[in-house]
């Protein structure tokens, strides 16, 4: 045999990975620096297999980075840039101190700068790869431009993040992308379907911010500033592809229009304009000015068996799909002061409606009040004074449960003073055995093309099914309780017998047991099944447990919902009733 | 000629000085040791004051002309000349002789005394005499030691004349011409110039462009080439992409959703951590009232705050269907014969029943139990037969397996009793008494641990035949399957007295262990090969009883084994151990047990194995007796079938105890249980 004796943790899992500080070392950086180089790369830490293993037999915790992707990192050439800019900040120190302001000005104009473009083509080579990883880049984006311009960040970068989600907003507007909204207590959840991409995004309402002190906003600035170059470059991509002119213009019909009302009230055109598009009333110019409804339809293939079926279904969906995103169109609404503008303008022309405000509230509205033809006035208030009798006065709950349920719903129960029907989240799919709230069923209902009855006989029939299900249980419960007696009887008698006395001898008339033959064979099945689960092994046993109780809880928080909810639904009616009777 | 030199040194300065008399003898003072001295400051050469004898005005310093000799070494020590008689040069070059008598430290004393002019009199350490200071210069030295000027006429507050103020003045402070080149354009400047609008010209120099702060966006994916898609592309774990809201988060829930109060209250005691959702679900009468979410930051940084630093790795989901982990058996149905339901409850026992036994036709049972008495029962009636009183609990009943003899033996305290209960074929019954009755005391009689005597009287009557006295509580005993040997276990810990075998017919007492192996909870003897079972603590040890050696020791896997049976082919072996285990050995396989079942939820007590039918049952604490199918085959490749088929629940609990022991009827496929609620059941 012979030869040199093969040393621990010089092989294998052991060698591919490193630790954080040896990383930093090894590249030569600060925390910060490793922290906004990896933040900017996109490398994260790796959980290995192994961390023993890793950790060289140690078990204390730690963060392995994979050496493969500290040694990308080293050929980076933003890392030099960070030193430089670190130099940068040193020499301006000095010139501060000496108080050389003519240095200090000529420092600055040469401030060292870098750009991330090439990183954003790295991480994503492809541009469906930078779609997929859009949603967080939005979120922030939209955080960031609803920032006051106090000092926690650059106005510059809260201006290009308001501008980035401005130009989003309008590509989704042009696009017509936009397919669930979800009002949440955080903020307003959007989601659209992108080049088949599914995007989700969340918007805070429109209030100023108390920020946290716990916060450490250089690594949410770090994270702003790769965000806000690949929402630029996917901006660009996708004006590119519905033939947009990038940077956003208003096309010439809206814009002559903008241009005479408020010429005289905006003295900085380049701010305005900005604004203007914010407003989302007008449509946007494009390079070719083209049909404007030029969608590709389906192909047809001679397809047989399966896939027809899946052909149909997805031509199904597609025509569903065109039709909601013409679920506004024609429609003219109008919004009061105190509903959320921007959100509302942004859903109701995704879905093709046009949509206008008050003249005082905000730049690009198109007509006022008094404009005959408004059909939807939306209005979040307990009453209003003046009102016209062409058009239905409802709350902005409408516009959003409208768009996921993918149908305009009945108006009557979204009038003024009227409350609310629930808001659900268009993002449940329910799975068997999850609970579905009642709304949702109906909503359901509503989407098959059933027609709602009176809510009242809805309850009645409802009550009589529950009756039914209690006669169910009830006769359960008989039966069990015939067995008991039974043996009750018998055990009396045993009692008597052992303790010598004569019994009297009695015959009575017995009666005919009825056989459930179905319980029967259920029961056999579930003995079967008992026995055989004492036969498996340990580890099985262990993970049959562990889903069985998983599964266990999802049913009884269920049943605790349904338990909820119909002890709710019956203190409201007795509520009602006695109100009534009043 | 020294005088005129001196004055004719000071006399051009002097009109120039006059104006400034208080730095006078400060000048003067330079100019006269210019020769010899660095200027030094003033304050340095106070305490030098021999100095000041060159610091007079001039009148004064001519007055002393006469006896001045100058010493021309200049600023050396004067300790060089020490050994000399000169202590220096005069300005002719002769040498100044020091003075002839030296002062010692009493003439310096006396001096100090008499002389009024002491402390006036300075020493010149240049020429070695002695000076005495003018009252003049004593005035100067007082001055300059407060810090005075010098010259007491010299005015230091003069109205000042501010000369560069505010104001301009109409001619200039000093007198002195333009210089011409103040007012011609300088000739290198011009050419500088001129190179600059040359150099502009040209386009050399251009205007700084303002810098461009907007980024610029450009098709960045114009050219996708899948060359680009590098490995670690592949490799690359993205990020979950966050949860999305359900119903609970909206502004506006179904009613169900949101919290009761007790529900709240849990949710703010839960640790932030623990919490199923991050946040308290609320509704909103209208869109207007809903208020920005305080905790939104937060959220967006936590999330920052997992992208970069949640160390990620590819799990791949169990996506298992529970079904599929149960084990494929075979029906329980197809199983049969085992026993299905309660068919009989033997009542009468008034205390917990320990032990049973079943007769070898099958058609008496036995059962000892704590109240202190053996009860005889007919198997199929439920009729007790019989009962015997005994002088303590019993520990353990076992009928005698030779079905041409009818014998059971009884433990209870330190006693084992063989006893004829006279059921059944009367002529068996008095084979049996004639066949204890006609033994024959040998010759030699040993001495033995335990004592064998004869029943006699009231106790003859009742059945019993033989009493065994032993040293020891007994608690099991068992017999060899031929019906002539009998091992009875005396638990302890560590004595090697622990396991005893009686030989019936010849009254003969064997201890066949020399050496204790721990604490033995149960023996067995091997049905058919001359083979000894026993059970300690965590093993199980197979004896040779020919070859009286351990031929295997098997290992149970458990903490305490409670009971143990043996299959009836003898080469398989179950224990129920106190942890809720039973054991399956398959002696050819390993010493390790075959299989392991966790069937029941407490401590096993009874274990056994049916004489023909392919069944073993168990009983434990949790009231149950489990029967499983345990077909053993004779083709060697194939391992045991272990089947569980029935649970049977009749015994209840009482103090914690549910079923002591099991039995298989010999014949029918029929188990007997006892219990701690002083029943025995029949399950058929």
């Amino acid at each position: 045999m012979g030869g040199l004796q093969k040393k621990k943790y010089e092989s294998g899992s052991a060698t591919n990975y490193i630790s954080r500080n040896k990383a930093r070392k090894k590249l030569s950086l600060s925390l910060a620096d490793f922290r906004r180089l990896c933040i900017l790369k996109g490398i994260y830490p790796h959980e290995p297999k192994h961390k023993k293993k890793v950790n060289k037999g140690s078990t204390a915790q730690k963060t392995f980075y994979l050496l493969k992707d500290i040694r990308f990192l080293l050929h980076e050439p933003i890392v030099g840039k960070f030193r430089e800019y670190k130099i940068f900040v040193r020499k301006l120190r000095k010139a501060y101190g000496k108080g050389e302001w003519g240095g200090v000005e000529k420092l600055r104009e040469n401030k060292p700068a870098y750009k991330l473009d090439h990183i954003v083509k790295e991480r994503y080579p492809t541009f469906v790869d930078a779609l997929r990883d859009v949603d967080d880049a939005l979120s922030m984006c939209f955080l960031f431009s609803t920032f006051a311009r106090t000092g926690k960040c650059h106005v510059e970068t809260i201006q290009l993040c308001r501008r980035l989600s401005v130009e989003w907003m309008n590509y989704i507007v042009a696009s017509r992308s936009l397919r669930k909204i979800f009002l949440s207590i955080k903020g307003i959840y959007y989601q659209a379907e992108v080049l088949g991409q599914t995007i989700t995004w969340l918007v805070p309402y429109q209030f100023a911010h108390d920020h946290p002190t716990d916060v450490d906003y250089r690594v949410m600035a770090t994270f702003t500033e790769f965000y806000t170059t690949l929402l630029g470059f996917v901006n660009f991509r996708l004006y590119q592809t519905l033939n947009l002119v990038y940077p956003p213009k208003l096309d010439g019909k809206g814009e002559t229009e903008l241009r005479a009302e408020f010429e005289e009230d905006y003295a900085m055109d380049s701010e305005s304009y900005l604004e203007k598009l914010s407003a989302l009333s007008a449509s946007l110019a494009r390079v070719i000015s083209s049909a404007e409804d030029e969608e590709a339809e389906l192909d047809h293939f001679p397809v047989e068996g399966d896939d027809m079926e899946k052909m149909e279904a997805r031509e199904k969906a597609q025509q569903e799909q065109d039709r909601q995103k013409k679920l506004f169109e024609g429609l003219k609404f109008f919004l009061n002061r105190e509903v959320p503008r921007e959100s509302l303008a942004f859903v109701l022309r995704c879905f093709g409606a046009q949509v206008s405000w008050d003249k005082s509230l905000c730049i690009g509205s198109t007509y006022d009040v008094t404009d005959e033809t408004v059909t939807h006035h939306i209005v979040d208030r307990p009453s209003l004074d003046k009102q016209y009798m062409n058009r239905y006065y409802i709350q902005p709950q409408w516009v959003y449960d409208s768009v996921n349920a993918k149908m305009l719903l009945p108006v009557e129960d979204y009038f003024l003073g009227v409350t609310l029907p629930p808001h659900l989240s268009p993002f449940v799919e329910e799975k068997d055995g999850d609970y579905v709230p009642p709304e949702r069923l109906k909503l359901l209902a509503l989407q098959r093309g059933e027609r709602p009855e009176q809510d009242e006989e809805e309850d009645e029939e409802e009550d009589e099914e529950e009756e039914e299900d209690d006669d169910d249980d009830n006769d359960d419960g008989e039966e069990e309780e015939e067995e008991a007696e039974e043996e009750v009887k018998l055990k009396n008698m045993e009692e008597k017998r052992t303790q010598g006395k004569a019994v009297s001898a009695k015959v009575t008339p017995g009666k005919a047991k009825q056989e459930n033959r179905q319980r029967l064979e259920q029961e056999e099945k579930a003995e079967e099944k008992r026995l055989a689960i004492m036969m498996m092994k340990k580890k099985d046993k262990y993970l049959y447990d562990k889903i069985m109780f998983g599964k266990k809880r999802k049913v009884r928080e269920a049943n605790k919902m349904a338990a909820k909810r119909k002890a709710l639904d019956e203190a409201s009616k007795s509520d009602r009733k006695k109100k009534l009777k009043k | 000629e020294d005088l005129s030199g001196f004055s004719r040194i000071c006399s051009p300065q002097r009109g120039k000085l006059d104006k400034t008399a208080g730095t006078s003898s400060i000048e003067i003072m330079d100019v006269e040791l210019g020769y010899s001295l660095q200027p030094v400051s003033l304050i340095a050469l106070l305490p030098h004051a021999h100095f000041l004898l060159h610091s007079l005005s001039p009148s004064s310093c001519l007055a002393m002309c006469s006896q001045d000799i100058r010493n021309t070494v200049g600023n050396i020590p004067m300790e060089w000349y020490k050994d000399y008689p000169h202590i220096g040069y005069d300005l002719d070059g002769k040498k100044i002789f020091k003075p002839i008598r030296t002062k010692d430290e009493l003439d310096e004393f006396l001096d100090k005394m008499e002389n009024p002019d002491y402390w006036r009199t300075v020493h010149n350490k240049m020429t070695g005499t002695d000076l005495r200071l003018s009252d003049e210069q004593v005035d100067l030295v007082h001055r300059l030691q407060q810090g005075k000027f010098g010259d007491v006429n010299f005015n230091e507050y003069e109205p000042a004349i501010d000369f560069f103020s505010s104001e301009v003045m109409i001619h200039p402070v000093t007198n002195r011409p333009e210089d011409k080149r103040s007012f011609i354009p300088s000739l290198i400047e011009k050419e500088k110039v001129g190179k600059l609008v040359h150099a502009i010209k040209m386009g050399w120099i251009k205007p700084r462009r303002p810098k461009e702060t907007a980024p610029k966006y450009y098709d960045l994916w114009a050219q996708e080439d899948l060359n680009t898609v590098l490995g670690r592309h592949k490799m690359h774990i993205p990020a979950p992409k966050m949860r999305l809201p359900g119903h609970e988060e909206s502004y506006n829930p179904p009613p169900e959703y949101l919290l009761t109060e007790e529900e709240k209250l849990a949710w703010e005691q839960q640790d932030p951590e623990d919490r199923r959702v991050s946040f308290l679900p609320q509704k909103y009468s209208c869109l207007r009232a809903v208020p920005a979410f305080s905790r939104f930051i937060h959220e967006r940084f936590e999330r920052c705050l997992d992208l970069y630093l949640c160390p990620r790795q590819r799990k791949m989901r169990v996506n298992v269907n529970p079904e599929d982990l149960i084990p494929k058996l075979p029906k329980p149905k197809d199983l049969q014969p085992f026993p299905t339901t309660q068919s009989l409850v033997y009542r009468g026992h008034t205390s917990l029943v320990r032990s049973i036994s079943v007769s070898p036709s099958g058609q008496w049972l036995v059962s000892g139990s704590d109240d202190c008495t053996v009860r005889f029962w007919e198997v199929s009636t439920a009729r007790c037969l019989k009962t015997v009183e005994v002088s303590g609990a019993v520990k353990s009943v076992a009928w005698s397996p030779n079905p041409a003899v009818c014998l059971v033996a009884i433990s209870y305290g330190e006693t084992i009793v063989l006893l004829n209960p006279g059921l059944g074929d009367k002529f068996i019954c008095s084979a049996t008494d004639q066949l204890i009755s006609s033994y024959e005391e040998p010759e030699e009689s040993k001495e033995q641990s335990v004592q064998w005597t004869i029943a006699e009287g009231s106790d003859h009557e009742h059945g019993q035949r033989l009493i065994l006295k032993h040293p020891k509580a007994v608690r099991q005993v068992t017999w060899h399957g031929k019906g002539d040997y009998l091992a009875c276990v005396m638990p302890d810990d560590n004595s090697s007295l622990q396991v005893v075998i009686h030989q019936v017919s010849k009254r003969r007492t064997q201890n066949p262990f020399r050496k204790s192996k721990g604490m033995v909870q149960c023996v067995s003897f091997h049905p058919i090969r001359p083979y000894f079972f026993v059970a300690t603590q965590r093993y199980v040890r197979v004896y040779n009883l020919i070859k009286q050696e351990l031929t295997k020791k098997l290992m149970a896997n458990c903490k305490w084994i409670s009971s143990m049976a043996v299959h009836p082919g003898g080469d398989n072996v179950i224990c129920g151990s106190y942890d809720c285990r039973l054991a399956w050995f398959d002696l050819d396989l390993s010493t390790k047990p075959y299989k392991m079942l966790r069937h029941h939820k407490k401590a096993l007590r009874g274990v056994a194995y049916h004489k023909h039918y392919p069944l073993f049952a168990s009983g434990s604490d949790d009231g149950s007796v489990i029967v499983c199918h345990g077909m053993v085959y004779n083709d060697l490749l194939q391992n045991p079938l272990i089947v569980p088929v029935k649970v049977l629940k009749g015994h209840t609990i009482t103090h914690d105890l549910g079923v002591l022991d099991v039995a298989f009827h010999p014949s029918q496929p029929w188990v007997f249980s006892s219990g701690a609620d002083g029943t025995v059941r029949l399950f058929t």
